[in-house]
């Protein structure tokens, strides 16, 4: 049996985790989104840059929190036994480790863009959260292409 | 990857859209509950596009792939309880939908005519329109029935 057809006839324990993942990923993807396009819409307006920090801050960040608990969930299934993993399963790793050094990093910058903004400061510390957000957001779409389609 | 494979991950990827397209709005409307002038409520429009366009293309998308697979793989069929409540539930949430723009369309209206009258500064009305409990009601009403349809595509009752 291939482990796409495993993968795809899943047994009933690990339904709830696979919703956690696919949930709390959803939750990240719709923050990064809102950050993403209020971050591009703003064009110095301070409200829209809060917006957009906060919606990195409060909705991706537990949005990814929620779909790593998830996956480390799924995994505990017996997926971390698989060797050699499949490729889909690689990519979900890769992109998530990547997606959180990324965030971790937008955090940061983009935090001391908005402590700067009080000294009408700080919209280049923003954009550059910005430019990494859509970089993270990209990632996450190619991720769900990977765990959705399965490529090999 | 063989060519349902991609209907898969293109269904999968129009339900994030939808999804994700649902998250920007409750944002907005947490913003828009301590939004009272017109500029703090106008300055959110680009956005809210955004929002409007990610669901609509969640809305087609995960119906034409879903329908697609539904048709095209030999182990599913249109008629499975799990995919018929699957589309019940899409056009109850589309519907639901639908309402909830309506309602949160009212804000907006408001700021424009407040703002082409000149009245720039905080107006009660306003706050009142960004604060809608019927659309907050139904937006929550939209976001549990999607959250059941996705419910509904991991367990797959009957099938």
């Amino acid at each position: 049996m291939g482990l796409s057809m495993l993968a795809a006839m899943r047994p009933d324990s690990w339904n709830f985790p696979l919703l956690v993942h696919v949930f709390g990923a959803m939750v990240l993807v719709g923050g990064l989104l809102t950050a993403t396009s209020a971050l591009a819409f703003a064009k110095g307006d301070v409200r829209l840059l809060r917006l957009g920090y906060w919606s990195l801050l409060a909705v991706s960040l537990p949005g990814y929190v929620v779909m790593r608990i998830g996956a480390q969930w799924v995994a505990s299934k017996g997926w971390d036994k698989v060797d050699p993993a499949p490729t889909w399963l690689d990519i979900g790793y890769i992109v998530a480790d990547a997606g959180a050094l990324l965030m971790l990093i937008a955090l940061v910058v983009g935090g001391i863009g908005m402590r700067r903004l009080r000294q009408g400061k700080g919209q280049g510390l923003l954009k550059a959260a910005l430019v990494i957000a859509i970089v993270i957001l990209a990632a996450a779409l190619v991720a769900v292409w990977a765990m959705a389609g399965k490529p090999n | 990857m063989r060519f349902d494979d991609w209907m898969l991950a293109l269904h999968v990827l129009s339900a994030f859209s939808l999804v994700a397209g649902i998250v920007l709005f409750w944002v907005l409307i947490f913003v828009g509950w301590r939004t009272d002038t017109p500029e703090g409520t106008l300055v959110l429009n680009p956005v809210a596009k955004v929002g409007s366009a990610t669901v609509g293309i969640g809305m087609v998308g995960t119906v034409v792939f879903g329908l697609w697979l539904a048709f095209s793989i030999g182990n599913y069929n249109i008629w499975d309880a799990w995919i018929v409540i699957a589309l019940v539930l899409w056009f109850l949430g589309g519907a639901l939908g639908r309402k909830t723009g309506e309602a949160y369309l009212e804000g907006p209206k408001k700021a424009q005519e407040l703002r082409e009258a000149g009245q720039n500064g905080p107006n009660a009305e306003l706050l009142a329109l960004n604060r809608t409990s019927r659309g907050l009601l139904l937006q929550t009403l939209t976001s549990l029935v999607v959250l059941l349809i996705l419910v509904d595509m991991i367990w797959k009752p009957w099938a």
